[in-house]
């Protein structure tokens, strides 16, 4: 099945539906948003590779890479649609190349992250579904892309191999679902809440289902209406 | 969290206002009285004939900075806001919520729950203030008959019987406005509002339009549709939701700010000025002390009931309003009305 322009989701939602699905309902559902210093230091960080630009360089034995920023992707299989921080197109030197037409390019994308490299592999989701939207547009194969953590200030290379490439598939799948449904999950309070920048937005502590308006209301007359009591 | 920001209150007639840079400029006389920028703005409040430019519309709308025109004695005429924030789902939800009998009576319930008791809080710390016996007595009795009112419009469950409580309860509440302040000019004989024809009246009816701006925007803020109330039935021009916010805000954050003003004579019934019509106005310095006690007012912290945390009065109708969003898709299973104590 093919997904309409319409029907897109953005890529970044995979990673906020891995971090939290309510977080990711709140943002893509509910279109609720709000900064906090960590989310201002990925803008910064993000403020050059989001600059549409692109530069060519030469390679050993002839070849060249030809990098692009803030390159727009999207795949109709997946229903994804997103902009990749940065793609190298890896041009072969002349001494590999066979033939008259010039092989297709090795395509490596790059995103850039804030912070250190995270226990789960949302990162790594994210990644992959920009190769797999890669694939789709220039008809090639794309196994490996990389990540470059902000504090590392290094690349972590990654391999799209099959249990990446199951585990994106299966995010995309509950992230469509929960869209689709149009129902914001329950919160689930969590250490990592104190890291989210909606965390006054989603109010994980009186709505993870465990408080009760309606003892709270009561318990606020009863003692408000103590005065009464004792006078009566 | 959103932010406390301030309000651009522009009481001077004959003042514009233009875009300068990323802040707001005030100019009077060809002169600039002043320059905020917007970032530290979550409002500009402008009363009577007051201009501003284009540019300056649309980068406030932008900056989600309200411009609100009111008239000289602080009546809402028109606003300008950017687009509303798109959570079309609460909204559908709200629509949904006012059209069902059952939803629309529990949120009603809660809103007025929540004034009730906050009018008994008005009517005892008073009395605890009040060096007159007499006068002392008379407001606790006055909260005393409310307490019934109170234990029944708890488990009202239709919205016509919430009305008819929260009607009984204010003609009780307002019969003892007289024994909250022992300065004569400042007696309320009825509650008049259009146009307000003595000095309480026009005090209180000014700081509800200015509560009633705030939470017009707290409701815009959270996506929720400022016109479509629960109490308040719909009616064009009317914002219905705000109004149903603002109940239990009434008596805490402009009853009780009044009656301070009157009782500490930072007002004056100097102050007022009686036209020929009978209705009786402020007169600016006057109105530029209430707005100064109710900005001022609105910084004091408080812990929020509900919430366990520290917030302040000026954030408290965001977090209403926050609240009542959350109740409406599903996240609480009732609207927890602000209790004050």
């Amino acid at each position: 099945m093919t997904y309409l322009d319409d029907d897109l989701l953005p890529i970044s939602a995979l990673q906020h539906y891995l971090f939290c699905p309510r977080q990711c309902a709140l943002i893509h559902l509910e279109q609720v948003w709000a900064e906090n210093h960590l989310t201002m230091e990925g803008l910064l960080l993000h403020e050059r590779a989001d600059s549409p630009t692109h530069e060519t360089r030469p390679r050993d034995a002839g070849g060249s890479v030809r990098v692009e920023r803030a390159l727009p992707i999207r795949s109709l299989e997946l229903g994804l649609i997103g902009k990749a921080d940065i793609v190298e197109f890896h041009h072969a030197g002349r001494s590999q190349q066979s033939g008259v037409s010039p092989a297709a390019p090795r395509i490596i994308p790059v995103e850039y992250k804030r912070g250190k490299p995270k226990a789960n592999d949302c990162d790594r989701v994210q990644l992959c579904a920009q190769a797999m939207c890669l694939e789709e547009m220039c008809a090639t194969e794309v196994t490996e892309g990389a990540l470059f953590y902000g504090t590392r200030r290094r690349r972590t290379d990654v391999v799209f191999d099959d249990d990446l490439r199951r585990r994106t598939t299966q995010t995309i799948d509950a992230l469509r679902a929960m869209i689709q449904k149009r129902v914001t999950p329950a919160a689930v309070r969590t250490k990592a809440c104190d890291k989210c920048s909606l965390i006054d937005l989603c109010l994980p502590d009186v709505t993870s289902g465990q408080r009760s308006v309606s003892r709270f209301i009561s318990r606020q007359l009863a003692s408000h209406l103590q005065d009464d009591k004792l006078d009566a | 969290m959103k932010r406390h920001l301030n309000t651009l209150f522009v009481t001077t007639e004959g003042s514009y206002l233009a875009k300068d840079g990323a802040a707001v400029q005030v100019r009077f006389e060809k002169k600039t009285l002043l320059r905020v920028p917007l970032h530290n703005l979550d409002g500009i409040v402008c009363f009577g004939r007051v201009g501003f430019s284009s540019q300056l519309a649309a980068a406030c709308a932008e900056a989600g900075v309200s411009i609100s025109l009111m008239s000289p004695h602080g009546r809402f005429r028109a606003a300008v806001v950017g687009f509303s924030p798109g959570n079309v789902l609460l909204r559908r939800q709200q629509y949904r919520a006012a059209d069902d009998a059952e939803a629309t009576a529990r949120i009603a319930r809660n809103c007025i729950t929540g004034k009730i008791a906050n009018c008994r809080s008005v009517l005892l710390r008073a009395a605890r203030d009040v060096r007159e016996e007499d006068r002392a007595g008379r407001l606790k009795l006055a909260a005393k008959q409310l307490a019934p009112i109170l234990r029944r419009v708890a488990k009202a469950d239709d919205a016509d019987t919430v009305r008819g409580y929260e009607g009984e309860s204010a003609s009780k509440y307002f019969a003892s406005f007289g024994d909250l302040t022992s300065v004569n000019a400042f007696q309320m004989n009825n509650r008049s509002r259009r146009p307000p024809l003595d000095p309480i009246n026009a005090l209180l009816s000014f700081l509800y339009a200015m509560l009633a701006h705030d939470a017009r925007s707290a409701c815009e803020a959270c996506g929720l549709d400022a016109a479509v109330g629960f109490l308040h039935r719909d009616r064009p021009g009317r914002p219905g939701c705000a109004l149903d916010l603002m109940e239990e805000f009434r008596p805490v954050l402009a009853d009780r700010l009044a009656f301070s003003l009157i009782n500490r004579k930072q007002v004056s019934s100097k102050g007022f000025e009686v036209t020929s019509s009978g209705a009786v106005r402020m007169d600016d310095k006057t109105r530029k002390t209430v707005l100064t006690a109710y900005q001022t007012r609105k910084q004091d912290t408080i812990e929020h009931p509900f919430l366990g945390e520290k917030t302040t009065m000026g954030l408290l109708i965001h977090l209403q309003a926050r609240l009542l969003a959350r109740h409406l898709r599903g996240d609480l299973d009732e609207y927890p009305a602000f209790i004050w104590k």
